[in-house]
């Protein structure tokens, strides 16, 4: 498994991690002040095409980050999976974008550059910061009211390659080449509307912009890891755990976690359609195997304390899935152990086996036979815990969650 | 390299605390760009999640709220997230990005002698007009920010490295806001 991100609060502790955050945010503060973010005349005069700083130091921070971090991901020494990916509401983003470039115009600073500027002393900078606390307030006050639109619009973990049907190497060295257009067209503006000589522009810019494409088309080369490499790289540890039967969870156990107030469970059944239907576990979802690469970045935002069962008829189809979940970095998945028939076997009663006579099967197929297809309506879909006794050995653990589950404004 | 905010003519009417050093330029945009650029990836690397400024001051809020009026607080399900009942809105890795940008910023601003009591507005306006349109505009930059979930930092700058897409429609609608607004406003600058 890729080494970074790093599992700060098991390394350091849940307060301790928290100096990694303090040093992070100093090196952000100080590179901002140089950069001249704490002066709003700055800032301002890149809406007037005098001075392009905003344009060069954003984007340019943007291309050098992103080609870094997917480098990182290529040679798998980041897993990408972990990192903390904005969650797209995009009509709402797009409104209160406008709203903030109005405000960026009006007031000289965003909230960032605002906090540079006030540490510096600027009294713009101290009243704009108010102004956020003020704004803030008010839409903590107001959202209520059209909560609904607020989280409309909602595409979850979406990126630019998904959208686009790229792999990520090519949208990496496209966005590069945008930046480098936009440097190029602000440098031509600056020299109109600002009256800038480009010639006291440093030389090695143009080699560095070179290098950055160059590592975009080195990206498109090396690629990003698939689930396969992925569980390559992991595979001999998770064989053992399987072989050694620590992630297969007696369905007494998952039939208590189920009842387990502190946990959300999600169990995902990957068998076929048409055996779902004919019996499931009751709030089992249906998840065709090939389907779940897909899931992977939805069940990535679920809360630090879900627990994911994955169950087949027997084990086969589920332990597949099981690699799958693994190789992606899905936190705290087990398998359901024995699968459905392990689960019929051990919740049906005589009425429910009169009715649905166990069968011959072969591996992985249903072991009963279902004359009308059942779905969860009858019993065994939804056991009483109370009812059984059955001596287990508890198997799950819930694991220190390494994925963020909020980003910067969280 | 020509700036406008020549340090120079600043100097006159800045009352220069802390240091007598003389205030230096700006490092050059493309040289920020990289390391910006190299602090933003590092925060991906290390920890999992990138920048961010507006969730701290956020939370920050969230102490002075809770405290006045925690009934208040324990009512509203957008604040209860932070700060209802037990729950310490502090407690939060955005705080201390928050406080160490600001303690980041301080240091470079002593370092180049940048620290000083001032305000950078436009000729054409008084100091107090200044402030109220820094107030205005900082309010709409919060409600902004909240609304889109993230402000430049965390949603702008993090959001597209890692190629959001929401973050891509988000930054450029904030340049198309700003650049949209800049003619009516433009006494305010020039």
């Amino acid at each position: 498994m890729a080494t970074f991100p790093l599992p700060l609060g098991e390394l350091l502790g849940h307060w301790g991690s928290y100096v990694v955050y303090l040093l992070v945010g100093f090196a952000f503060g100080y590179v901002l002040e140089i950069a001249g973010f704490g002066n709003s005349k700055k800032l301002a005069a890149q809406f007037y095409f005098k001075e392009m700083t905003v344009i060069k130091v954003m984007f340019g921070a943007i291309i050098v980050a992103m080609v870094l971090i997917f480098l990182a991901s290529g040679v798998g020494l980041l897993d990408y999976n972990l990192v903390y990916v904005n969650p797209t509401y995009l009509w709402p983003g797009i409104v209160g974008g406008l709203i903030m470039g109005v405000g960026f115009i009006i007031g000289g600073f965003c909230p960032g550059t605002s906090l540079v500027a006030a540490a510096t002393l600027k009294l713009d900078g101290i009243f704009f910061v108010l102004g956020v606390f003020f704004g803030i307030f008010l839409f903590g006050e107001t959202v209520g009211g059209f909560s609904e639109y607020w989280n409309s619009s909602y595409m979850g973990r979406f990126t630019l390659p998904e959208w686009l049907g790229l792999s990520t190497g090519t949208v990496v060295l496209l966005v590069v080449l945008m930046a480098l257009f936009m440097f190029w067209g602000s440098e031509k503006l600056e020299q109109y509307f600002g009256g800038m000589d480009a010639a006291k522009e440093p030389k090695w810019r143009i080699g560095a912009g070179g290098g950055l494409a160059l590592a975009a088309v080195g990206l498109i080369i090396i690629g990003q890891p698939t689930t396969l490499d992925r569980w390559n790289r992991i595979a001999d540890e998770k064989t053992a755990a399987l072989e050694e039967r620590t992630v297969q969870v007696h369905p007494a156990e998952m039939l208590e976690k189920l009842h387990d107030d502190s946990l959300k469970v999600i169990m995902l059944d990957v068998r076929s359609e048409a055996d779902y239907n004919q019996f499931h576990i009751l709030d089992a979802q249906h998840v065709l195997p090939e389907e779940l690469p897909e899931m992977v970045p939805a069940l990535h935002l679920e809360p630090a304390n879900t627990v994911f069962f994955v169950m087949s008829n027997d084990e086969t189809a589920a332990t597949e899935a099981w690699k799958t979940l693994q190789a992606e970095s899905v936190p705290n998945v087990y398998i359901l152990e024995g699968g459905i028939n392990n689960w019929l076997t051990l919740f049906a009663n005589d009425e429910f086996l009169a009715a649905n006579p166990r069968t011959p099967h072969a591996d992985d197929q249903l072991a009963f036979a279902f004359p009308v297809a059942l779905g969860a309506r009858q019993f065994p879909a939804e056991p009483d815990p109370h009812h059984y006794e059955f001596i287990y050995e508890s198997k799950v653990i819930l694991e220190l969650k390494r994925a963020p589950v909020s980003g910067g404004c969280g | 390299m020509t700036t406008l905010s020549s340090p120079k003519t600043e100097t006159r009417k800045g009352l220069r605390v802390f240091s007598q050093r003389v205030a230096k330029d700006y490092v050059n945009p493309y040289y920020a760009a990289i390391l910006l650029g190299i602090v933003l990836f590092a925060a991906f690397f290390i920890t999992g999640s990138g920048l961010g400024a507006s969730g701290g001051l956020n939370r920050l809020l969230m102490v002075v709220e809770d405290a006045i009026a925690p009934e208040h607080v324990d009512r509203t399900a957008y604040l209860l997230t932070m700060a209802g009942g037990e729950k310490n809105p502090l407690d939060s890795w955005i705080v201390f990005l928050t406080i160490g940008t600001v303690f980041g910023g301080a240091a470079a601003g002593w370092r180049n002698g940048r620290i000083k009591l001032e305000t950078n507005k436009g000729p054409q306006i008084s100091t107090r007009q200044r402030w109220l349109m820094a107030f205005i505009g900082g309010t709409l930059m919060g409600y902004g920010a909240r609304f889109a979930r993230g402000c430049t930092s965390g949603q702008a700058l993090s959001g597209g490295a890692v190629l959001s897409v929401g973050s891509w429609a988000f930054m450029f609608a904030v340049f198309g806001g700003g650049y949209a607004m800049a003619y009516f406003v433009r006494k305010l600058w020039n």
